[in-house]
């Protein structure tokens, strides 16, 4: 029997050489959901609403009813979810083709810029000097913007001040660039959203949702662990809930990394 | 001379907690109307429409003149000892484990003699000011108090049976994070409460007053989240058995009606920050409060709640609002009937439109949190069931009493 690829990746993981980190959060009740004006709608956090528990209510058995957001916890951006992206065709998550639920990444560390700078801004110049580093950004690569963000405290996590959050992202240009002139298949990141905190303040506003959206690609946003992939290489396995029109959706974001 | 409280001592884990006993509790359903008075704090008994004589106990006709047009009213509250009796071997339980315990019968200067548990400073012919009180089983008593005040009037054993003063009590104000909360907490301060538990939901979030609320002496924050039910229930695991007085803040205040506004996402939220909050409370500090009803100095004591008048009738313009609200003040009903056995009191302050961001574009008068949040202590104080604070609140009230339908067209238009 000839081996297939498959069988030769089923070994890898069994062996260790390729090694699977969970990029996603706990959905808890507490983890911090994005913050709108309270005159606009609300994202709804997790909620867990116990059925039964080996109880009166079910004696052998434990199981939750759950409500949340579809932008809750670890959670994919379908085009749709943005005015840019709301023509496009297969643009909610139970449309998408399924080729892209898996697909490489590139990883930018920004973490000591970040540590340094809460509003730290992504911007050509620094993808620039890590491609020339790493070598050009291939087309229908996932961008994955690490800041470390994923370790603080939920205080610091959300970082709210009177102004609003501060957090870091992207701005609007490299935006522009990655989708245009690199092709990505999305951007990622371990904040709230995959823009900037204060990117209501720049042109377009929330840049990141704009032109991804707009072109058909996706977003990943709280993402966690992003310290421990390699700058390339690493293959994203990520698969939105099949939501029928969803605009996105909470998930489980699994990295493969070969040693 | 009434000896002061004494701030109680850890309690002894060695101990059994006593459980609760209730006063005798059967009156008539003629007599709930003094339930309702006493409920507001009013001392009204039953007064003849053709004679004008007032009437005690309850009857179906006036003693003086045979009318059976008897109406109860607000009455003069002044009154005179007559005579005394001290109970040192009560065949009541409840009485018993109180005794030695003082009652004595009052000529009322509105005319009838009424037999009225007496404050430890009334003594027989003195001259007293009497109300009516809900006792711990729920009923209506009368009670006879020095007209003017006395030192350390309110830490009598008597009255503070009658009564859920926050004096020496551990408190626990459910939500920190609004004005109103950080006002009870206030109010809750001055009246010497000895613990005051502040929950805060999503701490990640800052919040106005912040600062000064976590430097507050004598406050604990705690993390709590009612509209999440988890959170609730691990809250009530740690300090459940340490609440005396529960002030249940949860407010989520949003205008708006049924048709103008779009999807229900904004409802339930509505009804998740409210109702749910509510209930979860119930069900995680409900059972435990129930059971320490007469845990000596620092019992369990009463369950508040602040709801909008507009539970009694819909104000449209905060139509969804309103009709949250009418859920909270039903529920706080069976909260209520089943926090009896323990002799727990649920009392509910109910407002009008408040002073604060939701309600901007509402024309004055309005309440200001601070009124609001004295008013809820006084409540306490007086050992009240229904307390109307603010103009509105009262007109509405009124209102609702005399005729709930036209109340219902005019708060329509």
């Amino acid at each position: 029997m000839d081996k297939s690829p498959l069988q030769d990746f089923a070994a890898a993981i069994a062996s260790g050489k390729v090694r699977i980190v969970d990029l996603t959060f706990t959905l808890s009740p507490d983890f911090p959901v994005i913050v709108l004006p309270p005159e606009v709608g609300q994202a709804m956090p997790m909620r867990i609403q116990r059925i039964s528990r080996y109880d009166d209510a079910g004696p052998g058995w434990y199981w939750n009813n759950i409500t949340l957001c579809e932008h809750t916890g670890t959670h994919f951006d379908a085009p749709i979810h943005w005015h840019t992206g709301k023509d496009l065709p297969n643009n909610a998550v139970d449309t998408l083709p399924p080729q892209d639920m898996i697909a490489p990444a590139c990883v930018i560390d920004c973490s000591v810029e970040a540590g340094k700078d809460a509003d730290f801004l992504l911007t050509v110049p620094i993808v620039e000097a890590w491609e020339a580093k790493h070598g050009r950004i291939p087309e229908r690569h996932w961008v994955l913007l690490r800041t470390d963000w994923s370790k603080k405290n939920f205080r610091d996590y959300a970082n709210l001040k009177e102004d609003g959050a501060h957090t870091p992202g992207p701005n609007a240009e490299v935006m522009r660039w990655l989708v245009h002139e690199r092709g990505i298949i999305g951007f990622g990141t371990e904040t709230i959203g995959t823009d900037w905190g204060q990117a209501f303040h720049l042109d377009p506003p929330l840049p990141a949702h704009h032109y991804l959206h707009g072109a058909g690609r996706y977003g990943l946003q709280c993402l966690c662990n992003l310290d421990q992939l390699p700058p390339t290489g690493a293959m994203i396995v990520s698969a939105p809930l099949k939501i029928e029109n969803g605009s996105g959706s909470p998930l489980r974001v699994l990295a493969l990394v070969s040693h | 001379m009434t000896e002061p409280l004494v701030r109680p001592r850890r309690k002894n884990p060695l101990a059994r907690t006593r459980l609760p006993t209730l006063p005798p509790q059967w009156r008539s359903r003629t007599s709930h109307e003094l339930t309702r008075a006493a409920a507001e704090g009013r001392f009204a008994l039953q007064c003849c429409v053709a004679c004008g004589h007032f009437t005690y106990p309850a009857r179906d006709a006036c003693p003086v003149c045979l009318s059976d047009e008897l109406v109860f009213k607000d009455a003069p509250r002044g009154g005179t000892v007559l005579s005394e009796t001290t109970l040192h071997i009560p065949a009541d339980v409840y009485f018993r484990e109180r005794a030695p315990w003082r009652i004595g019968l009052v000529k009322l200067d509105a005319g009838p003699t009424m037999v009225a548990h007496l404050h430890g400073d009334s003594k027989e012919g003195d001259t007293v000011r009497m109300s009516l009180q809900i006792d711990k089983a729920g009923q209506p008593v009368a009670f006879a108090q020095p007209q003017t005040e006395t030192p350390h009037m309110s830490d009598d054993k008597q009255w503070r049976e009658m009564t859920a003063d926050p004096k020496f009590r551990r408190v626990l104000v459910t939500n920190g994070r609004t004005v109103i909360g950080q006002e009870v907490v206030r109010a809750m301060k001055e009246a010497g409460a000895s613990i005051i538990f502040v929950g805060i939901a999503d701490a990640w979030k800052p919040f106005p007053g912040e600062m000064a609320l976590r430097a507050m002496d004598g406050v604990t924050i705690v993390p709590l989240n009612t509209a999440d039910e988890k959170s609730t229930f691990d809250l009530a695991a740690d300090i459940g058995a340490k609440v005396d007085i529960l002030v249940n803040t949860s407010e989520h205040i949003r205008g708006g009606g049924l048709l103008d506004r779009h999807g229900t996402s904004t409802s339930v939220d509505e009804i998740e920050r409210s109702y749910m909050a509510f209930l979860h409370l119930a069900q995680a500090f409900g059972p435990v409060m129930r059971m320490r009803g007469a845990d000596g100095v620092n019992s369990a004591v009463a369950w508040v709640n602040i709801l909008s008048v507009y539970a009694f009738a819909n104000w449209p313009q905060f139509g969804q609002y309103s009709a949250v609200q009418a859920a909270c003040l039903s529920l706080s009903q069976c909260l209520r009937a089943e926090l009896r056995p323990g002799g727990v009191r649920v009392m509910n302050v109910f407002t009008g439109p408040l002073d604060t961001e939701w309600f901007q574009t509402v024309p004055p008068p309005k309440l200001a949190p601070r009124v609001l949040a004295t008013g809820l202590v006084r409540g306490l104080k007086n050992g009240l069931e229904d307390v109307f604070v603010g103009d509105v609140a009262e007109e509405v009230h009124q209102r609702f009493a005399a005729n709930p339908k036209a109340l219902e067209r005019e708060l329509g238009q």
